[in-house]
Parts: C-alpha cells; structure tokens; sequence
C-alpha cells in the first residue's frame, strides 16, 4: 500500500479514527460487536467438544470418573487461580486506561502476561506427569486403575483413553487459546507503553480484555468437568 | 483484470484509482476483494465441474469402464468437497456480497476491511492446501467425512483435506462476522432495518448461520484428524465411541450449509424480480423475516439426514416435522415473489430470466425435499440419485442459478460495462434446459433404485443415464458462454450508465464502476427500498443521465 493510500484511510485530525467510520462511538461499536460475535463462534467451537464430552461422559460415567481422579485437582485449582487473577488485573488495566494510570496500566498488562504464563507453566507440568504415567492416548496408552466405590472393577482403558483425549483436546485448543491472548497481550503492552491508550481511545485494550476473560471463563467450565468428576 | 480498458473518457474509479499487482494483493477495498474471490471461486466451479463431467462420463455406460471403483469414489469426493467448501458456500456471499452490501447500507466499506482481505488470504491458503490434496491423491470418504471409514479404514488424504476444509471455514466466519458488524453499525442515516434491500436480510440470515453453524464443523473435522492420526476411539465404535455423534456434528453444520448457499440466492432472486417487475415486492416484512425464520429453523432439522442411521423413531418423527416446518418460510418467499410478479410490468431481460429458472427449479427442489422430509419415503429413496436430483436442484439449479442472476444483473455496477443482452439470454435458456436435461432423469432413477456413489449400474438405466449424461453437456456449454462474453465485454462491451435497470437500491446511485469509498458524499436515505412507483413516475431516461 503506497503511503498516499494509507492516509487516505485515516481521518486527518484524528489517526486513530479508520476512513470509513463516521464517529469515534461508531467505530468503537463496531470493534467491540466485532468481538462478542467472534466470542459466540468460540462458544460454538468449545460448544462441539462439550457436547462430545457430555455423551461419553454419561455412557462411561465409572470410567470418567476414575481417570479423572488421576489428573492433579491441587495443580488444575491453582490454575484457576490464576487465571481469575489475570482476569483481575485484566480490568485494572482498562480501568487505568480510562484514568490515564500509565504506570499502573504497564503493570497489570505486565502482571496480566506473568500470570498467563505462569498459567502455561502449571500446565505444562501437568502435561508432563500425563506423559510419564503413559496416559497420553497413542501406541503407548496404558491405564488401568481400579474403579473407586467398586472393589475388583478396574476402569475400561478404552474408555479412559477418550477421557484422555477429550483431555487432551480440550485443554490444548483452551492453551492455543491463552498462547494467542500473550500475543495479543504483547502487542497492547507495546501499544501502551507508545502512550497509544488515553481515556478516550482504548478500545483495544477492551477488546483483547473480552478475549481473555472469554478464555478465563471457557477454563471456569473445563475445570470441573475434567478435573471433578467425582471427588468429594 | 478488467484495469486494462482504456477509453477516451474515464472517470475515476475502483478499478482505475491504484494500479499493479500489489494494488490489489493489499487491498482492503471491499469491491476489489470480491473481485479477487470472484477469480478464485471461478478457477474451483471449474476444477468441480470437471470431476463432475468425468463423473457424467463413466456413468455413461452401465459397466464401470472408464475408470476404476476407487477413483470413482475419489471423483464424487472431490467433486463435492470442492463444489461445496470452495465455490457454493464463498459464493454470493464473499462475490456479490462483499461487493454490494457496505454500498447498499450506504457505507464506504465494510466494518473490517483488513479482516475482509484475511478473509480472502485463508480462503487462498485452504485453496492451495486442498489442491495439494487433489494432486497428490485425494480424498475417497464422500464429501460428508463419514466416520469409521474417514478415521480408521480410507487409505488417501483424509487429514489434508480434512485441514483444508477446517481453513476454508474461518474464511466464511469472517466473512459472517463482517457482515453482521456492518448491517448494524454501519447504515447511513435513515436507512433503517425496514429500509433495507432484502439482498441485505438475507445476507444477515446467512451470517448467523455461518458465524454459529461453521465453528462446530471446524471442531468435528479437528476431532477427525486427531483420530485418525492418533486412533483415539472417540468415533470408532471399535473403541467405544460413537459414529452417530459425528454424524449428528457434521450435519449440525451441513445442514444449515444448505441455507448459506441458498438465502443469499433468494436475496439476489429478490431484488431481481423487484426490478423487473417494477413493483415494491410484495410483503417485505414477510421475505425478510422468513429468511431469518430459515437461519433458525435450519439448525433444528440436521438429523433428518440420519433417518435411516439408526436414531430413536421418536428423535426421527420430531426433525420430519421440524424439517416440514422449514417449508413454511420457504414457501412464504416463492409466494411473495409469485405476488409481486401479479400485475407487474414484466421485462425479461437475462437476470430476470435466471430468476424465472429460479423460482421453478427451487421449488421443485424443495417440494421434493418434503418426499425426503417424511420417514416412510425416506427408507425407500435414501442414498439414492433421488437425493442427487433434490439437493442438486437447490444448490444448482437454485443457488447456482441465482448467482449467474445477480452476475448478470450487476455486472454493469461492477465493470462498468454492458454484456451482451443477445448471448445472456440465450445461456440463460442454455443453462435452465441443460439442467433439467441432467438432474431431472436423476429423480426417475432414484425412485426406481439407482443407488448413488456407486460407478457401475445395471444396463435398465442407462436410457435415463445417458439423458443426464447428455444434460450434463448442454449446461457445461451454457456455464461456459457466460464467461467467455463476461470477459469479451470487459474490453468490447458498451459503457454502461449508472444505473442501466433504472432500478431502485442505492448501489445505483452511485456511478459506475464506483469510487474506491463508493460515494462522494454519505448519502441520506428518506424513500422506501424497492420504491418503483416513484422511479417510474420520472422519465425513464432521467436516472440514465442523472445517475
């Protein structure tokens, strides 16, 4: 695009305002539809693996429940943790935006990123103990714990091995997920600290937050379902 | 492209304002955008349609002796996938949508422009993936995925297709995403939602559907590829999981695909009919609700595709009455365009012709979506060509049909040029002939048993199957003369004037081919859509000078 075409894109006296839109309001309604109408696509994207999960999680109800038990409850809790405080910070941050709190901004976008990460960490650990007790679904799957509440019943490796990988499938596009929001997350972190962001014009910030708590809230779900079968 | 035309006098325009490949590989000017998919689903109606005529071809005779049984399946595959995932569902919607919708709200573009120019960017790399597909082997499992067979059993490129589908699909979302953002936010003053052309209603039903409709086949194609790269059991029923639910998954989606493909037809039908009966069509309120009424009766019919599958007999009488329902608002818009035809001064120009075809050949594609509709015929007629004729009348001789319709009808808002009027009817009758000649026999062998997907048949068929064979051929021809005197009048044609149909729709008030950002000033709409009455009143010849 030649630099002519580029300015002809943006309205004169404000850059932040793209050619085609009337208003700054206008503009930012749109960005801002843009995302929950993006967000309802993912609710029907988890929405497909949540429905497969529930079946076979009403057919195989005893062997859910025993491979749930062997994913690591206190690991998977503290991940929730986490990510509720990263939603915390998330909202600090706008609303530092909105009351011109550069510092404070860069901190929580900062503080925001340390613990999407530290959120990947935990999960790496608990991908890692799956790997080494060979439930990773594959050539080398191998499960066979006792059922719980029923004495001399051991759990159906088929069965467990779609926990598994409804697991595994699950969590993982939920982790693609948090990968995606760092990098949006970096890329406000720039924005904000080229002093992009004032209390009138930060609706990206706004929109990468709608993002991440949507990510936030799919883990709300998955945490129980997965991780809760049947623990008391 | 079309930038090569040099005339003594030429305005400004879309086409002319920047030039060079990079004008318009980084473009984010939704009219060149349409024009760059307009290339590209061109190029794949081509490559389905020859897997369609080496298809017609072996079937000419009743011994499969052109090709063997294995390429046979791998031709009606890709047949499919390529017809479905990469011409009909971009069709309307990312050509002429993207093209009319930001002008006919009165707006310089779309909400998204660079998301529009992804949109058109994962489209190309899913195009690229499944071509890779095609050249190095292809895909055997009929264009539905079935599971055991997709996962655990097929020996060819079920995991490359399967991702380029799972790519293609992102391209639709964002294009529904854009869409849906720009209906409402982006009308200029006075255009209110009673205000708008019903292309842009239906255009609106189509983006929900694709925007919820889409994600679940990109989920269930991931579920597939993981099985059948790691054998993971979740549709095998060896290892206890379930085929049903992929069915139920890919229909989720499939299904509702039906109506991506055909309400932007019906929109393109609408504004056609309008015009050349010049008559505000009749019910507005009616059309436009009834396509919002199919975007969400058709998420609840899905399983009527699975009736023989082995779902409970009361599940089973519950999506026959649901898929009956669907006939209502369906039946609504023939009616309305049958009602705004009644005492109009009708001009059979070639749009209107294809509208004409259209109205018959939906109808009897719907008509005969009601035989399979209801359980008892179903038995008898599933997977037979009975349900290669049905859906073919819908998704060819209705979706397809509109299209060319709407190719016709603003391709002077487009290029800037008239085609010639001569030719396009002719093709129009070419096409209309041409199809019932090919699909029409299908119903006669499907009801008398002629299973599909299969590349020999007992030789009591081959009367009907050479009719169709022959079909096939006329409307091969009637396909290609529209694009040989598109791209003949893109150069020779006679420079059209503004608005040529004098026909209501603010895309016309703007001249032709428009300006990058499509009009000098916003406009402000204070008039009713389709209001011929008040066209007609002026001079004919006024719009023609004052644009």
């Amino acid at each position: 695009m030649s630099d002519s075409q580029a300015t002809a894109l943006q309205h004169r006296d404000n850059p932040a305002l793209l050619h085609h839109f009337a208003t700054e309001e206008q503009q930012k309604d749109s960005s801002s539809l843009g995302m929950w109408i993006f967000l309802g696509t993912e609710v029907m994207f988890f929405g497909g693996l949540f429905c497969a999960y529930l079946i076979y999680r009403g057919w195989y109800y005893n062997d859910f429940a025993t491979a749930s038990r062997s994913i690591n409850a206190a690991l998977g809790g503290t991940n929730t943790a986490v990510l509720i405080c990263s939603s915390l910070t998330v909202v600090l941050a706008i609303w530092a935006a909105q009351t011109a709190r550069r510092g404070l901004m860069l901190a929580m976008l900062v503080l925001t990123m340390l613990f999407g990460t530290a959120f990947l960490g935990i999960k790496g650990i608990e991908y890692h103990d799956k790997f080494v007790e060979h439930h990773v679904p594959g050539p080398s799957f191998d499960f066979h714990d006792p059922i719980p509440g029923h004495p001399g019943e051991y759990a159906n490796p088929q069965h467990a091995q779609i926990f598994f990988a409804l697991y595994f499938i699950m969590t993982g596009l939920h982790a693609l997920h948090m990968i995606v929001g760092l990098g949006v997350f970096s890329w406000l972190l720039w924005a904000a600290w080229k002093g992009r962001f004032t209390p009138e014009y930060h609706t990206p910030l706004e929109i990468g937050g709608l993002y991440w708590h949507f990510v936030d809230i799919v883990w709300i779900y998955l945490f129980p379902l997965l991780y809760l079968i049947d623990r008391h | 492209m079309a930038k090569t035309t040099v005339q003594p006098v030429e305005r400004e325009n879309y086409l002319n304002k920047h030039y060079g490949i990079g004008s318009w590989l980084f473009t984010t000017d939704h009219k060149r955008i349409a024009l760059l998919y307009l290339l590209s689903i061109t190029f794949f109606f081509f490559i389905g349609g020859f897997y369609a005529l080496l298809i017609r071809l072996e079937l000419l005779t009743p011994a499969g002796d052109i090709v063997l049984a294995d390429t046979y399946n791998k031709l009606f595959t890709m047949h499919g996938q390529v017809m479905v995932f990469f011409f009909l569902i971009p069709s309307i919607p990312a050509v002429l949508g993207n093209f009319l919708i930001p002008m006919m709200v009165g707006a310089k573009d779309l909400a998204f422009p660079r998301i529009n120019l992804l949109s058109w960017y994962i489209y190309i790399i899913a195009g690229a993936m499944m071509m890779h597909c095609m050249l190095t082997g292809g895909v055997d499992t009929g264009w539905t995925f079935y599971t055991p067979f997709s996962t655990a059993f097929s020996n060819t490129k079920v995991i490359e297709a399967g991702l380029a589908i799972f790519v293609a699909g992102f391209s639709s979302i964002l294009t529904g995403l854009n869409f849906v953002v720009t209906i409402h936010r982006m009308r200029a003053p006075g255009m209110t939602w009673g205000r708008l052309p019903l292309f842009v209603w239906a255009h609106y039903a189509t983006s929900i559907i694709q925007i919820l409709g889409t994600p679940v086949i990109a989920i269930t194609l991931v579920l597939v590829v993981a099985e059948r790269a790691l054998h993971l059991g979740i549709f095998d029923p060896k290892l206890g999981g379930d085929p049903l639910l992929f069915q139920h998954l890919f229909w989720f989606y499939s299904h509702p695909a039906v109506y991506i493909m055909i309400l932007p037809s019906m929109g393109v039908v609408t504004e056609i009919i309008a015009c050349f009966s010049r008559k505000r069509i009749f019910g507005y309120t009616f059309v436009a609700l009834s396509s919002i009424a199919i975007a969400v009766f058709g998420f609840l019919v899905w399983a009527h595709h699975m009736f023989v599958a082995g779902i409970s007999v009361y599940a089973a009488l519950i999506f026959s009455l649901l898929s009956y329902a669907v006939a209502v608002p369906s039946a609504i818009k023939v009616f309305n365009w049958t009602a705004t035809l009644y005492k109009g001064s009708i001009r059979y120009d070639a749009p209107m012709l294809y509208a004409f075809g259209f109205l018959g050949l939906f109808t009897m594609g719907g008509l005969t979506g009601l035989f399979l509709a209801a359980l008892g015929i179903d038995m008898h007629v599933h997977d037979t060509y009975f349900v290669i004729a049905h859906f073919h009348y819908i998704m060819v001789g209705g979706a397809l049909m509109g299209y060319l319709g709407g190719m016709h009808f603003w391709w002077p808002k487009i290029t800037g040029k008239l085609y010639p009027e001569g030719w396009a009817r002719l093709a129009a009758l070419i096409v209309f002939l041409g199809f019932n000649l090919t699909f029409f026999p299908q119903f006669i062998l499907g009801y008398l048993g002629m299973p599909r997907r299969m590349y020999a048949y007992p030789p009591e068929f081959q009367v009907l199957n050479v009719l169709s064979t022959a079909g096939a051929t006329v409307l091969g021809v009637g396909y290609l003369l529209p694009m040989i005197y598109f791209l003949w009048s893109m150069r020779y044609g006679k420079p059209a004037a503004d608005n040529p149909w004098n026909a209501a729709g603010l895309e016309w008030k703007t001249q032709s081919p428009p300006t990058t950002f499509n009009f000098d000033q916003e406009p402000v709409v204070t008039w009713e859509a389709y209001n011929y009455d008040e066209l007609d009143a002026r001079q004919p010849q006024e719009a023609h000078v004052v644009g």
